[in-house]
């Protein structure tokens, strides 16, 4: 059997004395849709964000394909993996960022076409061209040549999942990627990741408050609080029927707001 | 009255100072130059995680910053007896200035957000390629209204050079005064070129700090 695409094995993570992860397992295979919900706090970005190394464990295991990410054990010691070695597992993994975060001084084309240039060497006439594909297919076409302050932050938003779908990503992750946007533009940026999820399977984990999107998009569902996963299902009976208490708590709050 | 002022000897003067009024230019050019590529050199330097590069760097600029010009000026002249005092001179305002710029610099490489490091990280640039793709660009944009206010102080401080026998615009002046006894005209020109050249320079400076912000 395949290797799950995303394996975390006792993962550790603390802030100064605060523990957000304590000793968290769960796996996630290929071509899954898995969104994390719960309260804020209860450490669904920073799962994301250790899946991205912007973050450091502090024990446990990350393994991507099965193989090691971050970490790898040498006898009973666990040492981290040499920047060289993170960079060609961190190659298959791409995340879009509440924020957007695109590079300001560069024009929509220039920020998806750099990686692909400068990463993975494909020519620059060939990014080019998949760029343009890339930005029709999230509707911004006639945008190549903007600059992304120009742009809406649904606009940049969409330019920014352009940019991460244009390394190929064997997993995306999204961390609230509509939460930065004013009401109107968040249809439009849901429009363009639901149409990722049907025409591709490329592996997703998303935290997000969007319920309905959840629902439409992913296939498990994983409710945290306080770094753990209180409760699993898929999004049917997550939403409808959840059995814990905490989740039916929160799901209440949430959709009343 | 014509003892104070005498247009004739302002007329006679000002050849002499216009040509130091050139090494002024060309101290300042040529000083801003080095400040502003050794202060870069400084900062990325000074973010290496390496503490035998690090604290012994972090001494040299703080003692560079803390001692006057003019010392440094005199102490090089002094020590570097192959170099012409114009070479001298320009190093050593250089360096100087590159203290300065390097603080600008950091402040500019602080200045950009996060985020940008973590999308540049996400999307797995390497550091080189992140630096100067994506850092760079946007910290210098930030840090050139700080670099064009030191540039003008290096102009103004340019006088200093007299200390070590450079021929520029402020020492024409007192060469011109020492063997005529007079100064009025020499130095009120000098006054008036120093404004006139700093001036607006200035306002293009405050100029880019109003558009860059």
């Amino acid at each position: 059997m395949a290797p799950p695409a995303i394996e975390l094995r006792g993962v550790v993570k603390r802030f100064g004395a605060n523990t957000v992860l304590d000793g968290l397992d769960f796996s996630v295979a290929k071509g899954d849709r898995v969104t994390l919900i719960g309260p804020s706090g209860s450490g669904k970005t920073t799962i994301l964000r250790l899946l991205m190394t912007l973050e450091e464990s502090d024990a446990g295991l990350i393994l991507v394909d099965g193989d090691p990410y971050t970490h790898e054990m040498k006898g009973r010691r666990r040492v981290a993996l040499s920047e060289r070695r993170r960079s060609l597992v961190r190659k298959r993994v791409g995340m879009v960022f509440q924020q957007f975060n695109l590079f300001p001084n560069m024009t929509v084309l220039e920020n998806i076409v750099e990686a692909p240039v400068h990463v993975l060497g494909i020519s620059k006439e060939q990014a080019v061209h998949r760029a343009k594909e890339l930005l029709d297919q999230v509707g911004l076409g006639d945008k190549a040549d903007a600059r992304c302050t120009q742009l809406s932050g649904g606009q940049q938003q969409r330019v920014a999942i352009a940019r991460a779908l244009a390394m190929d990503p064997e997993i995306l992750l999204l961390d609230e990627v509509t939460s930065a946007l004013d009401p109107e533009l968040v249809a439009d940026v849901l429009g363009v990741l639901r149409e990722v999820a049907e025409t591709t399977d490329i592996t997703m984990l998303i935290v997000t408050h969007e319920m309905q999107f959840a629902r439409d998009v992913s296939n498990r569902v994983l409710m945290f609080d306080h770094g753990r996963i209180v409760e699993e299902a898929d999004p049917e009976t997550m939403f409808s029927a959840p059995r814990e208490e905490r989740t039916q708590e929160f799901l209440k709050a949430v959709l009343a707001g | 009255m014509s003892d104070v002022w005498s247009w004739q000897r302002a007329a006679d003067v000002l050849p002499f100072i216009l040509e130091g009024f050139k090494v002024t230019l060309l101290a300042t050019f040529v000083g801003t130059a080095i400040a502003a590529v050794l202060g870069l050199v400084v900062a990325l330097a000074r973010r290496s995680s390496n503490r035998w590069l690090t604290v012994p760097l972090g001494v040299a600029v703080e003692f560079v910053r803390s001692t006057p010009l003019l010392v440094q000026l005199v102490f090089a002249y002094l020590l570097l007896t192959d170099l012409s005092a114009m070479t001298i001179g320009f190093v050593v305002l250089g360096v100087h200035y590159a203290t300065y710029m390097s603080e600008v610099y950091r402040a500019g490489i602080d200045a950009v957000p996060r985020g940008q490091w973590e999308a540049a990280k996400a999307l797995n640039l390497p550091r080189a390629r992140t630096w100067r793709a994506v850092v760079l660009p946007q910290a210098v944009r930030k840090t050139l209204p700080g670099l064009g206010n030191y540039a003008i102080s290096m102009f103004k401080e340019t006088p200093f050079l007299f200390a070590i026998g450079v021929v520029e615009m402020f020492t024409a002046a007192e060469q011109y005064g020492s063997r005529t006894f007079v100064y009025t005209e020499a130095l009120t020109l000098v006054g008036i070129l120093f404004l006139v050249a700093s001036y607006p320079t200035s306002l293009l400076v405050r100029r880019l700090e109003t558009r860059l912000a």
